[in-house]
C-alpha cells in the first residue's frame, strides 16, 4: 500500500524530505504524491530504493540527480526531467520539456511521449528512451550512454558529439556537426533488443539507425575551424 | 669629409616588438595564441588607491596589543549551516586537471591550515583536496564534469560558476596533452582529446531558471550548505543584482585579472572589466537591494598582497579570493627553474603556457614525473605562511585607519592616485575632495 503525501497540504521541503529518508532507509518504500501542480524541484536527490509515482505534471528538476530511486510521473514533465541522474529509472507517461536527462550519468530516463528540445544535453553515461519525437540540438555534447527514439529528430541532432550513441527510429531534420550515420552491428541491435523491452516500446531493433560521433573534431585542427 | 646625420632607430608605439612577435606567430600557425593567466596589461588596480590612515581626526589602534578582527562568515542568507573563516582571503576554484594532484592537496593543507577555504574545479572533486581541505566549495560548472549528489552534499558550500574574469562569456579548455586516465575518467571522455567546457549551463537559461535551479540544489542538500554565484567582471551591477534575486548567498565577482587554466590570448586581453572598476558598482547594487553584508561579496581578479586585501574589503567586499598568487606562493614560475623555463622558450614570471602541461614547477602538468616535483606538505606550508602575511599586512593596515575588524574599512579611508582610479573606485583623487562623476560636481 502506497503512503500518500497531498501537495495540497505539504510544502516541498517536507514532501522531499520525507521521500529523501525513505530513499536513504532503501527499504523499497512505496509513496504516491497527489497534486504536484507543476511544481519544481519534487522528488529530487533521491539516494536509495524508493518508488514514487507522482499523479499529476510536475515543473523543473524533477527526480533530479536521481540514485536508484523509481520515479514516476503520471503526466509531463518540465525542464531538466532527471539532470544529471545516476541510477535508477524516471519515467514519464506524458510528454518532457528541454534539457531532459541532461547531464545524466547512469538509469533509465523513459519518456513516453515526446521530448523538446536538447534532450540528453552534455549526457553522460544515461540511457534515454524516448517513444515519441525529439527536439534540436538533442544530445549536444553527448559524452557517454546512450539516446534512443522510436520518433522522430530535429535539427542539429548530436552536435558536437563525442562517444554517445544516438539511435533513430524514424527521420533526422539534420545532423550536428561532427555527428554522422555509423553502422549498425551486432552489439547494437542486443543493445537495443534489452532497453526496448525495459522501456516497454514496441518497436524492432532493426528499425533503427545508429549515429555517433566521426571524431574529427577531438583534437583542435585549424583546417576544420569552419565546423566549431 | 661631411657625414649626413642618422636619426635613431625608432620603434613603433603601434607595431612593438610584442606586436609583430604575434603577428608573424599567428602568420606561422593560423591558430590564435592560447595561454593560461588573467590579464597581463596594465589596467587601473589596486596600486592605484592609498590609505590615508588616522591623523588628528581618526584614532589609531596599537599594532600587536589592540584586537583587529579578520573572521568571515560566509551564506547567512538562507544556508542552514554558514562558512566560518578566520581570514578574509579564500582559494579560488582551480581544477584537477588543470592542476596535479599534489598542486590540489597543497592547496588544500595550506588553506586548511590558515583557517580558510579552498574551492574544486571544473572536474569534479578529488580525495586529495576533500581530504585536506576543512572547509571546501564545490563548483558547480556547466560542464558537470565529475558532478554527483554525494560530492554535493560532501561540500562545505556549492559555488554556481556564470562566468570568470579570465573570459566572460567563454567556456573553458583543457587541450588533449593534459587528458590523462584519470582526468579522463573523472571527466566521463576519451583519453587524450581536445575536453571543452560550456559556456553555458545545460539545462537553464537566465536568472528566472537560475531561481529554481538554487532550489532544486538546496532541496538536493537539505537547505544547509551556502549557495554562492560567480560571476566575471562584466556588467558587475546588475550581474550581482541578478544573482541576489536568483537567490545566492555569497556572490563572488573576479574580474579580468582573475586567471585562467587556458583560454586564447585575445579573450583574457580584450573582454571583461578591471577588478577595480568592478566593486563598486557590484556593492552599490547589494545596497540598493538592502543585502549589503547579508548576501556577502567576494572579489577575485590580481589580489596579491594585504593591501590589495585591505583595499578591496574598504571598497564593501567581505573577502577576497586568490588563484594566481596561490600558484605562485607553491612555487609557480619560481627563477629556481629558469634554465627549464628557457628550454621551453620562456622565463621565470612570463611562463603561462598552463596548459601544455609541461610545468618544470610541477603544479600545472598532470605529468608523474614533473608532479612529484611538488612537495604537497612543504608547497601547503608555505601558503599558509603568504596568506598569514597577506592577513598580517591587511590587519596593520586596518588598525592604522582606527579599525577593530577588518570589515569596518570604508571607502572614506582611501584616496586615488588617479583619475581613472578615483573614477571606478569612487574614492577622492589624493589632495582633493573629488572624483569623477561624483554627485554635486
Amino acid at each position: 500500500m502506497a503512503n500518500v503525501l497531498d501537495m495540497s497540504e505539504l510544502e516541498l521541503r517536507a514532501i522531499n524530505s520525507t521521500l529523501q529518508e525513505a530513499a536513504k532507509a532503501k527499504a523499497n518504500d512505496v509513496f504516491e504524491v497527489e497534486n504536484p501542480r507543476g511544481s519544481h524541484a519534487l522528488a529530487c536527490g533521491l539516494d536509495g530504493a524508493v518508488s514514487v509515482t507522482i499523479k499529476g505534471s510536475t515543473g523543473y528538476y524533477c527526480a533530479g540527480m536521481n540514485q536508484d530511486a523509481s520515479v514516476t510521473v503520471e503526466g509531463s514533465a518540465g525542464p531538466g526531467v532527471a539532470e544529471n541522474m545516476m541510477s535508477g529509472t524516471v519515467t514519464i507517461e506524458g510528454d518532457a520539456s528541454q534539457y531532459a536527462g541532461a547531464t545524466g550519468r547512469g538509469g533509465l530516463l523513459n519518456i513516453k511521449g515526446n521530448a523538446s528540445s536538447r534532450c540528453g544535453i552534455s549526457m553522460k553515461g544515461i540511457d534515454i528512451v524516448v517513444h515519441g519525437n525529439i527536439g534540436h540540438m538533442s544530445a549536444f555534447m553527448g559524452q557517454k550512454g546512450n539516446l534512443v527514439v522510436l520518433g522522430d529528430a530535429g535539427d542539429a541532432l548530436g552536435d558536437s558529439l563525442y562517444e554517445a550513441r544516438l539511435f533513430v527510429r524514424g527521420s533526422v531534420k539534420s545532423l550536428g556537426a561532427d555527428c554522422v550515420e555509423k553502422e549498425m552491428r551486432p552489439e547494437h541491435l542486443e543493445f537495443l533488443a534489452d532497453i526496448l523491452v525495459k522501456a516497454g516500446a514496441d518497436a524492432k531493433p532493426e528499425e533503427f539507425k545508429r549515429y555517433g560521433s566521426a571524431r574529427t573534431l577531438y583534437n583542435f585542427n585549424i583546417d576544420n575551424a569552419d565546423a566549431y | 669629409m661631411d657625414k649626413t646625420p642618422n636619426t635613431t632607430p625608432r620603434q613603433s608605439w603601434t607595431f612593438s616588438n610584442d606586436v609583430n612577435s604575434d603577428i608573424r606567430r599567428a602568420a606561422a600557425t593560423g591558430i590564435y595564441d592560447i595561454r593560461g593567466g588573467g590579464a597581463k596589461r596594465r589596467v587601473p588596480h589596486f596600486d592605484d588607491l592609498l590609505f590615508l590612515g588616522a591623523s588628528m581626526s581618526r584614532y589609531p589602534l596599537e599594532g600587536y596589543r589592540e584586537k583587529c578582527d579578520t573572521s568571515v562568515t560566509l551564506g547567512t542568507r538562507f544556508a542552514k549551516k554558514p562558512i566560518e573563516l578566520k581570514i578574509p582571503v579564500t582559494i579560488a576554484g582551480m581544477s584537477f586537471g588543470a592542476l596535479s594532484g599534489q598542486a590540489k592537496e597543497a592547496l588544500g593543507r595550506g588553506a586548511t591550515l590558515s583557517g580558510t577555504s579552498t574551492t574544486t574545479g571544473d572536474g569534479g572533486m578529488t580525495e586529495e583536496e576533500r581530504g585536506h581541505s576543512e572547509k571546501l566549495v564545490y563548483q558547480y560548472l556547466p560542464s558537470r564534469y565529475g558532478m554527483n549528489p554525494d560530492d554535493l552534499r560532501r561540500a562545505d558550500a556549492i559555488e554556481i560558476v556564470v562566468g570568470q574574469g579570465a573570459k566572460p562569456g567563454g567556456g573553458g579548455m583543457l587541450l588533449g596533452q593534459k587528458i590523462t586516465e584519470r582526468v579522463a575518467g573523472m571527466r566521463d571522455l576519451p583519453v587524450g582529446i581536445d575536453q571543452r567546457s560550456a559556456c553555458r549551463h545545460p539545462d537553464w537559461t537566465g536568472p528566472d531558471d537560475l531561481e529554481i535551479k538554487i532550489l532544486e540544489i538546496r532541496e538536493i542538500t537539505n537547505w544547509e550548505k551556502p549557495i554562492y554565484i560567480k560571476v566575471g567582471g562584466a556588467r558587475p551591477y546588475y550581474d550581482t543584482a541578478l544573482a541576489v534575486k536568483a537567490g545566492a548567498d555569497v556572490v563572488v565577482l573576479d574580474g579580468m585579472q582573475g586567471g585562467t587554466a587556458a583560454t586564447q590570448d585575445v579573450f583574457i586581453e580584450h573582454v571583461g572589466q578591471p577588478t577595480l572598476a568592478c566593486i563598486r558598482p557590484a556593492v552599490q547594487a547589494l545596497q540598493d537591494l538592502g543585502m549589503h553584508r547579508e548576501v556577502q561579496l567576494v572579489v577575485s581578479g590580481g589580489i596579491r598582497n594585504g593591501a590589495d586585501v585591505a583595499k578591496a574589503l574598504a571598497l564593501g567586499a567581505d573577502a577576497v579570493a586568490i588563484g594566481t598568487a596561490a600558484l605562485v606562493a607553491l612555487g609557480d614560475n619560481d627563477p629556481k627553474w629558469e634554465s627549464e623555463y628557457q628550454k621551453l622558450g620562456t622565463t621565470a614570471g612570463a611562463y603561462d603556457d598552463w596548459h601544455e602541461g609541461q610545468d618544470p614547477a610541477g603544479i600545472t602538468t598532470q605529468n608523474p614525473e614533473l608532479a612529484a616535483r611538488l612537495d604537497p606538505v612543504a608547497a601547503g606550508r608555505r601558503l599558509q605562511n603568504y596568506l598569514n602575511v597577506m592577513t598580517l599586512e591587511c590587519q596593520t593596515i586596518a588598525r592604522a585607519c582606527g579599525k577593530s575588524h577588518v570589515h569596518n574599512l570604508e571607502p572614506e579611508d582611501l584616496c586615488a592616485l588617479t583619475m581613472e582610479a578615483a573614477a571606478m573606485a569612487r574614492v577622492p583623487l589624493a589632495g582633493t575632495d573629488w572624483y569623477p562623476g561624483k554627485p554635486g560636481f
